[in-house]
């Protein structure tokens, strides 16, 4: 859904004048599945979210009602999570990008003389896919939790706090999510990259432009699609990720974020209705937010 | 003192190359090179691809740095400085107009790096000077190639740049554009007194728009001169050829008298005056150019002011409507291309049919070429002498106005 932004900046190709069954015919099944598997739960969860607490029932019955209140109790109860998910997804996006533009720049760019280094280095970043996410953040978890030696010897070092730690904080949470995206940042980017053409850099110096005003005036326009793609590819499910801040891995009870608060309501709390208005919430936020920024990068005619 | 890039140039300023070698890995791409291009010329390299014309181009404007050498420009030295701080301009062959901006926001790129005021007011006249001001807010791949291409022109002209350079810029227009843009640019070039420094592999192009033309091969320039001075009196083989087109002869020089030398070659004796053949003795090549052969169906007289040629057997005929090439094969001496104006009516001898070839004697050349030397000629080393030669005529014309 957050793509149809795109779908609607772009001209739209000329469609063939005839109309085909066959063509309605091959839609069906994508329009089946999307029935089924999208709209179907989308509509549930809308429902859900506006239920009610069952009079006679148990704890986790609830009837269907148009309890908007809901919205408003979620928001009161759980504003500083709504907050902090997407501060940290923020971060995170940052973070990624940060690190991602000059390895992107690198492979895409500095690295055409040597094809074999290009393909090796992204293989190298897209590497990490072929173990378990779960597996890797426990790792994570391992390499930074108190006993380990890049703890102790930060602290031998003074470089961190006698008792200072590093799992629980935000900053580790934020850390876990710059690493989880940084692939999802750096190969869009480096397909926007890989095809700058070096001519126009050439013109810009030629014109009279320093090295930094040809990367500010030219080249990152020129990979705008690119920078779009990955920080929505990182923004997006950053802000529903709920391994990262949760407990059991590199975050804490202060570091909660929004799924981990809809995960809680839904398993342990049996609050099925404020687990439902908190998604609904993140989506519609997630939508906003997406659409100011597609409209506002003026990336249309560069998709 | 470096020449500041943030004010336009006065005038054009001149060009000098000193000692210039440029290695790539695993090859050379320039040899040696000196070259002096005297302010408010319009100077074209020209060569076959892979000459080192377009390199020489990337080392004036800073986007290549010379392994050996110095440029200065305006007399300064700029070997060391960067692209963005050349008081040069480039337009490339691919125009390297950018995608993301609109016409005049590309026009006025140069101006607003060099913070001068009213940008783009005076963007907006560069525009106009090519025509192109009504597309101003039109993005660059909206616009045809010609126009991509005049947009281009107008980027590098509006920054009054003390040194034009244009990299085969008319490579992608059409025959009837080429023509226009050629009398632009020429136009500009008056209208503006830029130094202009053209690169191109299209003879024609370099002949009728520069001042000074030089014929590069390997690395290194073979001759410098006004058009015409290189088309009359080519001095090595490959400018004989590469410059339109030459019939050559090589032969033992056996008489020599106070205006002429004789070759002995193709079993006949071919006579080139004195002031036009380079060397004077020994194995000579000696040559001329096809349309000022004459064709004849019976054998003339030998006359002390023509050379003759012949019998021979004429082996292809092509019209091509304002002439008819005849290729004759001339026993010992092979294939001699002869083009014939088209003043009677239709070709005058068909294929097979036996034919004399003539043409006057002050129209013959000697090369300067070692016939037996397959190699390169050295470069020639005369290039600064006729540019401060061709600085000194300006200088006395101006004087004169």
């Amino acid at each position: 859904m957050a793509f149809a932004a795109f779908a609607t900046a772009e001209a739209q190709p000329q469609a063939p004048k005839k109309r085909s069954r066959i063509a309605l015919f091959l839609l069906l099944p994508g329009i089946l599945y999307l029935v089924l598997f999208f709209l179907t739960p989308l509509i549930s969860l809308v429902l859900t979210s506006l239920q009610a607490p069952s009079e006679f029932g148990d704890i986790g019955v609830y009837d269907y009602a148009f309890n908007w209140q809901n919205y408003v109790t979620v928001v009161n109860s759980y504003l500083p999570h709504i907050l902090r998910s997407f501060g940290y997804a923020l971060a995170a996006t940052v973070f990624a990008l940060l690190f991602s533009y000059p390895l992107a720049y690198f492979i895409g760019v500095k690295a055409r003389r040597w094809p074999l280094l290009q393909s090796l280095m992204l293989v190298l970043v897209i590497a990490p896919f072929f173990i378990s996410f779960l597996l890797r953040t426990l790792a994570w978890k391992q390499i930074l939790s108190d006993e380990s030696f890049v703890i102790t010897s930060l602290k031998a070092l003074s470089l961190m706090a006698p008792d200072g730690h590093f799992t629980g904080t935000p900053f580790a949470v934020i850390f876990g999510l710059t690493y989880r995206f940084i692939p999802f940042m750096t190969v869009p980017l480096y397909s926007a990259l890989e095809r700058l053409d070096i001519r126009y850099l050439e013109a810009g110096s030629d014109l009279y432009a320093n090295p930094f005003t040809v990367f500010r005036k030219i080249t990152v326009p020129l990979s705008m699609p690119g920078i779009v793609a990955g920080t929505l590819l990182t923004f997006i499910p950053a802000a529903g990720d709920y391994i990262n801040a949760s407990r059991d891995f590199l975050g804490s009870t202060d570091t909660q974020m929004m799924g981990n608060v809809i995960e809680a309501n839904f398993l342990v709390l049996q609050n099925y209705p404020a687990a439902a208005a908190l998604s609904i919430i993140l989506m519609a936020v997630i939508l906003v937010i997406v659409g100011v920024y597609v409209k506002r990068s003026g990336t249309e005619d560069l998709l | 003192m470096m020449m500041s890039v943030r004010q336009f140039a006065e005038r054009g300023a001149d060009l000098e190359l000193v000692g210039i070698q440029k290695r790539f890995p695993g090859f050379t791409a320039i040899e040696e090179l000196d070259l002096t291009i005297p302010a408010g010329s319009f100077f074209a390299l020209l060569g076959p691809s892979g000459c080192g014309k377009t390199t020489t181009l990337r080392l004036v404007a800073g986007l290549e740095e010379p392994t050996k050498g110095r440029i200065l420009i305006g007399g300064n030295d700029v070997t060391d400085t960067k692209s963005h701080q050349r008081p040069v301009n480039t337009v490339f062959q691919s125009y390297a107009l950018f995608p993301h901006m609109t016409i005049i926001e590309n026009v006025a790129f140069g101006l607003k790096r060099r913070r001068i005021g009213d940008a783009l007011a005076k963007a907006h006249e560069a525009l106009r000077l090519v025509e192109l001001d009504h597309l101003a807010q039109r993005k660059p791949q909206q616009l045809s190639g010609g126009q991509q291409q005049r947009v281009a022109l107008a980027r590098a002209i509006v920054n009054r740049p003390a040194l034009l350079l244009l990299d085969e810029p008319l490579g992608a227009l059409d025959l009837k554009l080429r023509r226009q843009m050629q009398l632009e640019l020429k136009t500009i070039q008056e209208e503006v007194g830029l130094t202009f420094l053209h690169v191109t592999h299209d003879q024609e192009e370099a002949m009728t728009m520069a001042d000074t033309v030089a014929v590069m091969n390997k690395g290194a320039i073979e001759q410098m001169g006004a058009p015409e001075v290189l088309y009359e009196l080519p001095r090595t083989s490959f400018v004989a050829n590469f410059l339109g087109q030459s019939n050559l002869f090589t032969g033992r020089v056996v008489d020599t008298t106070s205006a002429a030398i004789t070759v002995a070659a193709a079993g006949q004796r071919i006579t080139v005056p004195l002031s036009r053949a380079q060397r004077h003795q020994g194995e000579v090549t000696v040559g001329v150019r096809p349309e000022k052969v004459t064709l004849h169906v019976e054998a003339p007289i030998d006359t002390s002011e023509r050379n003759v040629l012949g019998p021979g057997r004429v082996i292809d005929v092509s019209f091509s409507g304002v002439s008819t090439q005849y290729i004759v094969d001339i026993p010992g001496a092979g294939a001699v291309v002869v083009f014939a104006q088209n003043v009677g009516s239709g070709p005058v001898a068909g294929v097979d049919s036996q034919v004399w070839l003539s043409w006057a004697i002050d129209h013959g050349f000697g090369l300067d070429d070692v016939p037996s030397e397959t190699g390169r000629f050295p470069a020639d080393d005369s290039t600064s002498s006729i540019a401060a030669q061709r600085r000194e005529d300006l200088v006395s014309e101006l004087e004169e106005n």
